[in-house]
Formats: C-alpha cells, sequence, structure tokens
C-alpha cells in the first residue's frame, strides 16, 4: 500500500508534466503558423508564389511550347478601388522575360493603402511562375482620386509540367489602411 | 469485489450546512452533484435556442426571428450544447464515479476540482450576455470561421472569445485531475487492466482535452489579437491566411468530438454487461479500441476542410485516415452486440437508453462514412446532412448515453429508485421525437438544404415541418425527466446497495446513498470479479 506522502509526491509530478504538456501544446497552436506557411512555401499549396525572382544568365528558354496565362483582379468586400489587368491573356514562350501591367485608380474621397494578394491556380504550376517585379511585393497607396498602372515582370519556368496549358493568376487588393493606422 | 467501509468515520464528518457548503465545496460527490445539475440548466437553455431555431423552421419564409437573430441562435445552441451541456455532464458523471470505482477517497486535487466548476458559470453568464449586448451575440456559428469572425462579427466576440478561454481552463484544470487520481489513486491491485470501462474511456478523454483544449485557446488567442491588436494571422491583406483558422480549428475540433464520444462509450459499456448479466465481451479489445479512436482523432482533421482546396493527395489521404476510424468503432459495437448475445436481458430505463445508443449513434457513424468520402463530400458539405450527421452521434450518441447514466447511477447517488414507469414513458419519448426531429434532415441534406439559414426553398417545407414537431416533442419530454429526477431526489423506493441484480463494481459495494466520504481506506479489489 502507497503511503499518503507517496501519494502526494506522485500526485504534484503528474500534475506538474501534465501542466507542462498544457503549455507545451499551447505553444504548439503557436507553432503551427509557421509550420503552416512553410509546408505551403515547400509543396506550392495554396498556388502561393514565391518572393523576388533574379534571372540568371543560363535560363533556358523552350521555344517549341506556349502557355496561356490568365489574369484575374479581385476586390475584397469594402474595398473600393477600380482594379483590372491590362490584358486578360497572355500566350508566353516557357523562359522568356514577358510583362504586362495592373490598372487601378481610387475614387475615394482619401488616400488609400492596398495589398494585392497573388495566387496561381493550378496549384502544382506555383512554383514555375517567377516574378522579377510585382506589385504585391510592397504596398501601395494612391491618393484620393489617383490611378496608377502597376508593373508585372515575369517568367514562366520552362520546367513547368507538360499538361499545364493555363495558369491563371489571380489578385485579390485589400484595404489596409486600418491595420497601418492601428500598428 | 468486497470493500471496507468506515461508517464510524462518515458519521460526525458529513457535509456542512447551508449554501456555502456547495460554494467551498472540495467533496468530489458535491462537485460531481453541482456539474450534473449546471450541465442540465444549460441543456434545457441550449434546447430552447434549439426550439427557436425550428419554430422559425416549421414553414418556409421569416416568421418568428429575423435572419440576424437566427444566426445567433444557431451560435448559442451550438456553444452552450457541446461546451455547458455535453462536456460539464461528463466531468460530473468523472466526479461522481471514478473516485469510487477506483476505490479511492476523493479526487487527487480537490481544491482545483472546486475551481475548475466554478469557473464556468462565470463563463456561462458571460457567454450568455452577449445576447443583450449592442450588435448582439456571436452569429457566425460555433466554428467560429475566420475572416466572419475576425472582420465580420459583433463587437461581442471579444466576450466570446473570453468565455471560451475559461472554459478551456476548466476543461484542462478537470481533466488534469482525472489523469492524476487515475494514475495515483487507484485501490491497491485495481491494475490498468482491471479498471471499469468507464474509468479508461475517460482516461484518454482527459489526455485528449489537455491536448486539445490549449490549442482552441491558442486559436481564440489569434482571433483576438488579430481584431484588437493589428495581426494578421487569418487577415489574407496582412500576409495571414484564412484557411490556417480551419486547419487550427479543426486540430482541436476533431479531437474534440471525440471527447464527447469516448465517455459515452465507457457509460454504455458499464451498462450493457449489467442487464445482460454477462460479462463485458471483449474488455482489452474495448481498451485499445478506444485509444485507436483516440489516436487516429488527431490525423483526420481535414475531413472537416475537403472544399476548401486541397490537392488530390490531402483529399486521399484524410479520406482514407477517416474511414480507418471506422474499425475500432466496429470493434466496439461489435463487442456491445456480443455482449448482449445469448445475455438474460431485462429492459429498464437506462438499458433502454443504452440499445437505443448502440442503434442510432451507428446510424449518425454511418452517416460519417458516407460524409468521409471525399468526392460526395462536396455535395454533402455544409448541408442539412451534416447536421443530420453530428446530430445523431451527438444526441441519440452522447445524450442519450448521459441519460442512461444518471438512471443507471441515481439510485446509487440518492439512495431513492426513480420512478421506473415513468423513465420508460420518457425514454420512448425521447427515442421517438430524436428520430422524428433529426432523420428527415438526411432527405432535406441530401436534396440540398443548406444549413444555417432561417428560410429555405419550398420543397424542403414538408420535411422540416416534420422535423420541428419531432423537435417540440424531443425538447419538452425533458421536461419529465426532470421532474422524475426531482422526484427520485425527494424519496423513492429505497435503493439496495447493489442496486441492480447484475451490477458488479466498487461503487456497487458502497451503500446507497454513497456515504460522503466513501473509501477513506482503499478496498481490497477481489481479482475474481475484475474485468481482465
Amino acid at each position: 500500500m502507497m503511503t499518503d506522502n507517496h501519494v502526494a509526491n506522485s500526485t504534484t509530478a503528474t500534475t506538474l508534466k501534465l501542466a507542462a504538456v498544457v503549455v507545451g501544446m499551447f505553444g504548439f497552436g503557436f507553432a503551427l503558423v509557421p509550420l503552416y506557411d512553410l509546408i505551403c512555401d515547400v509543396t506550392g499549396l495554396n498556388g502561393k508564389t514565391g518572393d523576388q525572382y533574379t534571372v540568371t544568365s543560363e535560363q533556358i528558354v523552350d521555344e517549341k511550347r506556349l502557355v496561356k496565362i490568365q489574369f484575374l483582379a479581385n476586390n475584397n468586400a469594402g474595398m473600393s478601388w477600380e482594379f483590372r489587368p491590362e490584358v486578360r491573356t497572355m500566350e508566353v514562350t516557357p523562359g522568356q522575360l514577358n510583362m504586362t501591367n495592373f490598372f487601378v485608380h481610387n475614387p475615394a474621397n482619401m488616400a488609400i493603402t492596398a495589398q494585392a494578394i497573388p495566387s496561381v491556380t493550378p496549384f502544382r504550376a506555383a512554383r514555375y511562375l517567377h516574378k522579377t517585379e510585382c506589385f504585391c511585393f510592397e504596398q501601395q497607396e494612391l491618393q484620393a482620386g489617383a490611378s496608377l498602372d502597376m508593373p508585372l515582370r515575369f517568367i514562366v519556368d520552362a520546367s513547368l509540367p507538360e499538361d499545364v496549358t493555363t495558369l491563371t493568376l489571380s489578385y485579390t487588393i485589400f484595404d489596409i489602411s486600418d491595420q497601418l493606422a492601428a500598428n | 469485489m468486497s470493500a471496507v467501509i468506515e461508517q464510524h468515520h462518515d458519521d460526525h464528518h458529513g457535509p456542512a450546512k447551508g449554501l456555502m457548503r456547495w460554494v467551498f465545496t472540495t467533496n468530489h460527490k458535491d462537485i460531481g452533484t453541482m456539474y450534473l445539475w449546471f450541465s442540465f440548466a444549460m441543456f434545457l437553455l441550449g434546447g430552447s435556442f434549439a426550439l427557436v431555431i425550428r419554430a422559425e423552421l416549421f414553414q418556409p419564409g421569416l416568421q418568428i426571428v429575423q435572419p440576424e437573430f437566427f444566426n445567433q441562435m444557431t451560435t448559442m445552441h451550438g456553444l452552450i450544447m457541446v461546451f455547458g451541456a455535453v462536456m460539464p455532464a461528463f466531468v460530473g458523471l468523472a466526479n461522481w464515479l471514478v473516485p469510487m470505482m477506483i476505490g479511492a477517497p476523493d479526487m487527487a486535487l480537490p481544491r482545483m476540482n472546486n475551481y475548475s466548476f466554478w469557473i464556468l458559470p462565470f463563463a456561462f453568464t458571460m457567454l450568455a450576455s452577449t445576447l443583450f449586448m449592442e450588435g448582439g451575440a456571436p452569429n457566425f456559428g460555433w466554428t467560429f470561421y475566420a475572416p466572419l469572425s475576425t472582420e465580420y462579427g459583433p463587437p461581442s466576440t471579444t466576450f466570446f472569445i473570453f468565455a471560451v478561454h475559461l472554459m478551456g481552463i476548466s476543461s484542462i484544470m478537470g481533466s488534469i485531475n482525472v489523469v492524476v487520481t487515475i494514475l495515483n489513486m487507484r485501490a491497491p491491485g485495481m491494475t490498468l487492466m482491471r479498471m471499469p470501462l468507464f474509468v479508461w474511456t475517460w482516461l484518454i478523454t482527459a489526455y485528449l482535452l489537455i491536448a486539445v483544449m490549449p490549442v482552441l485557446a491558442g486559436v481564440v488567442t489569434m482571433m483576438l489579437m488579430d481584431i484588437h491588436f493589428g495581426t494578421a494571422f487569418f487577415n489574407a491583406g496582412g500576409g495571414g491566411d484564412p484557411v490556417l483558422f480551419q486547419h487550427i480549428f479543426w486540430f482541436f475540433g476533431h479531437p474534440e468530438v471525440y471527447i464527447m464520444i469516448l465517455p459515452a462509450f465507457g457509460v454504455v459499456s458499464a451498462i450493457i454487461p449489467t442487464f445482460a448479466r454477462k460479462r463485458l465481451f471483449g474488455y482489452a479489445s474495448m481498451v485499445y479500441a478506444t485509444a485507436s479512436i483516440a489516436f487516429l482523432s488527431f490525423i483526420v482533421w481535414a475531413h472537416h476542410m475537403f472544399t476548401v482546396g486541397m490537392p488530390l493527395a490531402g483529399e486521399l489521404y484524410f479520406m482514407y485516415a477517416t474511414m480507418l476510424i471506422a474499425v475500432p468503432t466496429g470493434v466496439k459495437v461489435f463487442n456491445w452486440v456480443a455482449t448482449m448475445w445469448k445475455g438474460s436481458m431485462t429492459f429498464e430505463t437506462p438499458m433502454l437508453f443504452a440499445i437505443a445508443f448502440v442503434v442510432l449513434f451507428t446510424i449518425g457513424g454511418l452517416s460519417g462514412l458516407m460524409l468521409a468520402i471525399a468526392p460526395a463530400d462536396f455535395q454533402y458539405h455544409d448541408t442539412y446532412f451534416v447536421v443530420a450527421h453530428f446530430h445523431y452521434v451527438l444526441v441519440p450518441g452522447s445524450v442519450f448515453s448521459i441519460m442512461a447514466a444518471v438512471y443507471y447511477w441515481i439510485p446509487k447517488w440518492t439512495g431513492n429508485m426513480y420512478d421506473e414507469t415513468l423513465g420508460k414513458v420518457h425514454f420512448w419519448l425521447s427515442f421517438v421525437g430524436v428520430n422524428v426531429l433529426f432523420f428527415p434532415q438526411h432527405f432535406i441534406g441530401l436534396a440540398g438544404m443548406p444549413r444555417r439559414i432561417p428560410d429555405y426553398a419550398l420543397q424542403f417545407a414538408d420535411y422540416n415541418m416534420v422535423s420541428t414537431v419531432g423537435a417540440f416533442l424531443f425538447g419538452f419530454s425533458q421536461l419529465l425527466f426532470l421532474f422524475i429526477v426531482v422526484k427520485c431526489v425527494f424519496g423513492g423506493k429505497k435503493a439496495t446497495a447493489q442496486v441492480w441484480e447484475g451490477a458488479h463494481g466498487l461503487e456497487w459495494t458502497i451503500p446507497s446513498p454513497a456515504p460522503y466520504h466513501t473509501f477513506s481506506t482503499p478496498p481490497k479489489v477481489d481479482m475474481s470479479e475484475t474485468h481482465g
């Protein structure tokens, strides 16, 4: 039979161990955030495109292929800007540098800061779309009534899987003025 | 089993008198009673919200409430039933029964036990008070998906977040207490594989709670920061991702659904052998099946989000992993049926609820398998079919098991037998009511009626009307349950120590009603009568 003292000791020990698990799992909840981003980066899930791409001299060009690129521009709820691509579709040669513009106009009577978030469909093609210059790399501030052509330069990697013939690049712009003010 | 009961000690060390007894008590029986009454109060409150929902859906069009209030009702109904009714009821049962089943004098951490109960009334008062706040109560569903909850929720969302924090703290403290009690306070001879299954299922449930309630606390903390401190965990414009919310939420949410059903398995595994007058078939396989279900519950969460745009490999993995859960669950259902096979069965009220549990929970499990089929889920997702599925596992599943447990153990708690005739009437009203209520929802779901809407297309009208009739039948039957319990507390035929002819286990060796202090000296566990 266990003595009272022994029971008390093991009670404290078990309680402390379990409390450590609780603290650990609370931390794990937050660790899921960077873990999620990491998994999305590695697998290209979610259609997230990478950061700014540097062109290398040995960029392979595949002259025999043409890939169709479709551009979409969306406004997040509550975003008043006019936002559209200069062209809806482009036919591009993998490996070659392409350029297009997205047009924005701020019809509001105050300055608004926006952030564009890209997404590529099909997801598995996201990692083959390299952007050397994109308005989504930085925030855009437009004064009341102002307009702007925002440039996008990109390369479709020549190693894009053969069965992908069409890529859709979609941008959603978010009004982040309030968030900037809060910070 | 035999037990040493120290009557002389109990006599001069009873409960304190007056209201303060309940405020300051550290007695596991008092705290268990308070949990059970609190849970019943929340069951009636959440049930009245459900009746508002069903009354509005009685006919197409808007008759009784506006859509904004309807959404608050669905949200509050879900939150109160999950966190206020089902979970505290099982904690109450654990408080009453775990020490008596393992031969311990009380829970290991009695003062913390008192705190973990008394947090709950504050948490739910705060949650319910949001109904009277400007902008109304939370209206984004009990799953509170971002950005609906973070960017478009009412100002009362902050109160909701703090209420969830408090519920989480209460559950975590309660489950630490259960684990410590079971691991350290068993009577000599009560080895792990001799413990009653209710104790086993609660041990595993408590581990699940300890693992996932902190994740829930984390996700609501992230919401709080997104709303008030300008972070962007779930805001795509700031670099976050709303889909991340769903992953974290369901990493908590899927184990949570097993938290609400595993103790029910334990209850049914206690009741069926008693009234079949046979030992539980396959005790060890029951333990391993419970542990397997608990493990699998951590790796299937994304089956709640098949439609978010997962890659094919993800859909397939989560589909097959989910279907795997049917194997240990099937083992359990098989064992319950095998226990009844060729048993000398009698059909007292607890047994009726337990058999109904086995049949109706299995229906809920089968619709769960249908939902697990990823390609089919695109049709079922967010329809009434999902509502029918989880209500079948939660109402005639968890709730019926809690009612079965109350009928089974209430003679031990009060010393009086409940009114068997009224108990049977309660069972049949509930059984008919619950099926009339939820079975038609399968059909309207398959026909395409979305969940969480106050109005619907005309072709769904007939089944919705039937469902509402069932809801009112089931809802008002629970007032009879209240009457039966109160009647039993105040009198009735005196119960013997064993209460049921076929009952085995340490809790049936002590007198009825159970003395305020039991097993101050550990009982001797008789090897021949244990489960192993």
